[in-house]
Parts: C-alpha cells; structure tokens; sequence
C-alpha cells in the first residue's frame, strides 16, 4: 500500500514532535519551513559560528531546546525538508509553495499546521516609530543576533515573555530602562490555583520578576501607556505612562519592546476552511479543533501554538498528537496508552494557560481610550480616528468590511499586528460586543510574493 | 548614536563590507542585513505614507516592515536576508510613493 502523503508546515517544537512520531510509524513526511534553520522563534538557533551556548540562550529551556533541536537533526534524513519555504496558499489537497523563485504544488493526505506565533499587539501612540519593535522581534535580536534593539530598552506590554525578554537583555548586559505591564499585580494572587498547574513555569517566572527587581530596574504593574514618544526622524526617545495610581511618568529611551501574549498564525487554517470559534477569554478567533488537534476539515490537523497559545512545552505534545491522529485516520496503528498520557498532559497546560490569561489580561478598554490621532495600521499608517470613522459614517461594524473602507489589516502584515486591536477599536464605537465584529479573512498569498516567480514543473 | 542596535555579544566574527545609499559599512558574517544596517546606521527606510523612518519591527518575518531593495530594484526583507560580500542595498524604495491623503 502507498504511504499516506503527510505535510507538516513548520519545524518548531511542535513540528519537530510531530514529524518524529510519524518517522517513528515509518512515514517519511514533507516537512515545510519558512525558517533558515529548524527550531522555530521560541528555539530559535543561532547561525553558523555563533559560539552562545544552550545556557546563554534558552535559560531554564536550555535542555529542552537542545533536545527538539537534537531530535531534527537526527531526523533530517528520514524526511522530506523544505527549509525557506513559505506556504503560501491552500487549496483543495494541494499546498503551494516558493522558495525563492521557484514555486510548487504538492498534494497531502493529511496536513499538519504547526504554525507557530507572532506577538499580539495593542497600538499606543507613537508605535510606528522606529525604535518600536514586537517583544518577540526584541528576543530574536538578542538569541539569533547577539543584540539589543536599543542603547536604553523599555519593556511594554503584559504576560510572561515581557518579564522573560527584559531578564534575558539583562542578564545579555543590555540597559533595560523599565518593564512597564498593564496588568496590575493583584489578578496574579487570584490566578495562582491556575498557575499551580505547572509551579516549575511558575517558580521559574517568579524568579524572573525578582531578579529585574534586585538588578534596580523599575518594574511597574497595572500601568495605562499613553504615548511612544519621538520624530519622524530620529525614532523613539521615550515612553509615557500612567501608573496604577494615576500618576504620570516619562522614562527616556530609544527602543521600546511591545507584546501582550502571543496570537496564532492562523492564515493557513483559514485558507484550508478550518472554523473558527470565539475564545472569550482571550477575546480572539481561534480554530476549532478537538482534544488530539483534527480541525473541522477532515485530513487537516492543527498542533501547537499556531491553533491555541499554550506555550512550547505543550506544542511539542501537541504536535505529537496532532500526529497519532493522523496517523490513526489514514489506519495506521497508535499506542492507545501514549495517546492517554499526552491528553492528560494537555489538561494540565490548559489550565496554567487560563490562569495566564486572568493574570495577564488583554488589554481591550485601551482601544476605546486610543487617541483618534494613535496609528492603528503600522503598514499604511491609518489612525483610530479614520477606522472610527468608517464605522460611525459607513456602518462598518463587521471587520471585513471595515477593512475595506478604511484599510485598516490590507496592509504588507495583512492584519496581524492591527487585527485584533482593530476589531477592539470598532467594537468599542459601534458598541457591541468584539465577537460581533467577526475576524479578518486570511487572504492568499499570506505573505508577499517576490514578483519573478516560476512554477516548476515535475 | 551611530546605530541603533547594540551588539552584545559574537563580536568576533569574520567581517565584511556592504554598500548602503553608495556609503560602505562594516558587516559580520552571520549578521541579517537588518543587523548590519542598524548596528551602523538608525533606520532602514521611509514609510511610503509619509509618517517617517522605519526600522523593522517583528523580525521574524511577519510584518514586512524591513523591506529594503537592491540597487538593482529587487526587494528584500533585512530580517531574513544574509549580506554578501559587496552586496550594494538601497534604504529609498524605487517604485513611486505617494501620500496618505486621508
């Protein structure tokens, strides 16, 4: 019998995981990365002659990180690898790649998307300033590049990568001027039953914030960002914030690192017509899928934090589930007892993840307070006063058709970094509830295309 | 301020030379083209609407914000593009721009 065509896109821990099992169940699976190098952003190697070691880089995931990375290695023989290859469409069974200039078809059985995370961003004034970067672009410049996005660095933004990156700069010898979180401390003790499902996570990030603190870096909770402060010219010179007693600060800098949690990259599962459900918790769309990862589609399954943001422990579960389903789908054997091991280990990620998500929250009221002068779309600099415009004189309460009006998320992100705020924002000035505002269509290609592009033909 | 990253670490590393705008600037080998732009330079170029300078912002390739071209005119994101050797960028987009008339 021919071997079940299985694709898996992405070589994070999840997609490491995930073509590990199917390797182990004697498939050779198409693995397709957009990366140059395996690990995805959370294991992120560093090129080819860098000397950091595990340590220096991945802290307490040290060893979690060398053995994902261990375990590609040794599995790139038995695979199909695809390294700087973007996905770039879905359509029927086929995905269409290119890397470079070449384009292709291949056509799947069953499709794994271990797509991985971008950071989730709430504008504030002033962040289309150069010197304004994502939290997880800020960890990307220290762990793949050995640098600091600033001389002075202040950290804003909620969750637990804003504490992890400010000690890595720290201990990295980089001036952090101030981790500033909106979240304010008190919905931490409420959330600890929650956190208490993994206390190693959790002692680990108490241990982050106390060393911030001993270091002398001013370390603010429940703060209110007003303003990105600099020139069109020269970029970013300092924040501005409210503190939790309604006292205003300035702190100078000239970089500043953005994040509140991450969001799923989940253009691909869009494009594969998975559905999607409203997570009220999170206050996002998120794909549907069951306890072992099968999206709505048959033969398309979804692992990692690229369906749910449960961090990368769990992805490396995830992805290998998501590929015991498969495998049992196309009538391959499963160890029914690995199976029951990995979904009790799931519940426990699930529940620290809620208790992030109540100690951390979203900060949705921020966007009804953005000044109507505050760029929303980083891309094609469009502010929150023309996006409430479009709702206020054009009816667009529904995402999609605000987009249109006032291209807010048709920019070269395609939404990523304005969509969920977007939606925050017309929500707020039509005055309905965000679910009702629906979510931004992925749209092909889901990153742009180079314009010299040939189809290989096989 | 000369640049506007700082390297902390992995200094000594094979080097090499770069044009950008016509001007030569020192790259190390393993560098993306966005690190050796901003450890010698502070932006990477303007936004086609008229808000200013830009120098990246996600750096793993999501956001497009750290397009920069070829003197040739191909486009290329810094984020994840290595230099070369006598590679010759330009930070000014070749195509026409326009204003944000909104």
């Amino acid at each position: 019998m021919a071997q079940p065509r299985v694709i898996v896109v992405g070589a994070g821990p999840a997609g490491t995981r995930c073509a590990e099992t199917l390797v182990a169940a004697g498939l050779r699976p198409v693995v397709i990365d957009e990366g140059r190098r395996d690990g995805g952003q959370i294991y992120r190697r560093q090129p080819e002659g860098f000397t950091r070691p595990y340590r220096a880089l991945y802290g307490t995931e040290a060893g979690r990180a060398a053995a994902v990375h261990e375990t590609f290695d040794r599995l790139k023989e038995k695979i199909d690898y695809r390294p700087e290859t973007l996905v770039w469409n879905i359509a029927g069974d086929e995905v269409h790649t290119v890397s470079g200039t070449t384009a292709r078809s291949l056509a799947f059985d069953a499709l794994i998307l271990c797509t991985g995370a971008t950071d989730r961003l709430m504008p504030v004034k002033g962040w289309h300033l150069a010197g304004a970067y994502s939290l997880g672009g800020a960890q990307v410049a220290l762990k793949s590049q050995a640098c600091s996005i600033g001389h002075r660095v202040v950290f804003l933004g909620s969750g637990p990568l804003l504490y992890l990156v400010a000690s890595q700069y720290l201990k990295a010898g980089a001036t952090v001027a101030a981790v500033l979180d909106t979240s304010p401390f008190s919905l931490r003790v409420g959330a600890l039953p929650k956190l208490a499902a993994q206390p190693g996570v959790l002692w680990n990030g108490l241990m982050l914030a106390l060393a911030l603190k001993r270091a002398g870096v001013a370390v603010h909770t429940g703060v209110t960002p007003l303003e990105i402060e600099g020139t069109p010219e020269d970029g970013v010179t300092g924040v501005v914030f409210q503190d939790i007693r309604g006292r205003r600060h300035q702190v100078a800098c000239d970089a500043a690192a953005l994040g509140y949690h991450l969001r799923p990259e989940t253009q691909l599962a869009d494009l594969a017509r998975c559905g999607f459900a409203f997570d009220e918790r999170t206050r996002q769309w998120l794909p549907i899928r069951d306890e072992d990862g099968r999206s709505s589609v048959p033969g398309v399954y979804l692992a990692g934090d690229g369906a749910h943001i449960l961090g990368a422990r769990a992805a490396e579960d995830a992805g290998r589930l998501a590929a015991l389903a498969a495998l049992k789908d196309t009538g391959l054997p499963v160890d029914a007892g690995e199976l029951a091991r990995l979904r009790q280990g799931m519940a426990g990620y699930a529940r620290f993840a809620q208790g992030l998500a109540e100690a951390f929250p979203w900060p949705a009221e921020q966007a009804a307070r953005l000044p109507d002068d505050a760029i929303v779309c980083r891309c094609e600099a469009i502010s929150a006063g023309e996006l409430r415009r479009v709702v206020r004189d054009m009816d667009a309460r529904e995402a999609n058709r605000a987009k249109a009006f006032s291209r807010v998320g048709m920019g070269r992100c395609q939404g990523r970094y304005c969509g969920h705020a977007g939606a925050e924002v017309i929500a707020a000035a039509a005055g309905v509830p965000v679910r009702e505002v629906g979510r931004l269509r992925g749209q092909a290609p889901v990153k742009p295309l180079p314009a010299a592009i040939e189809e290989e033909t096989p | 301020m000369t640049g506007r990253f700082v390297r902390l670490a992995e200094t000594g590393r094979a080097e090499l030379t770069i044009h950008v705008d016509g001007a030569p600037i020192r790259a190390l080998a393993g560098d993306t083209l966005m690190v050796a732009l901003l450890t010698a330079g502070t932006h990477l170029r303007a936004s086609e609407f008229g808000d200013g300078r830009r120098a990246g912002f996600c750096l793993m390739g999501a956001c497009q914000d750290c397009w920069v071209w070829t003197e040739d005119g191909e486009r290329l994101r810094a984020c994840s593009t290595q230099p070369v050797d006598g590679m010759r960028i330009s930070t000014r987009q070749p195509e026409a721009t326009w204003p944000n008339l909104a």
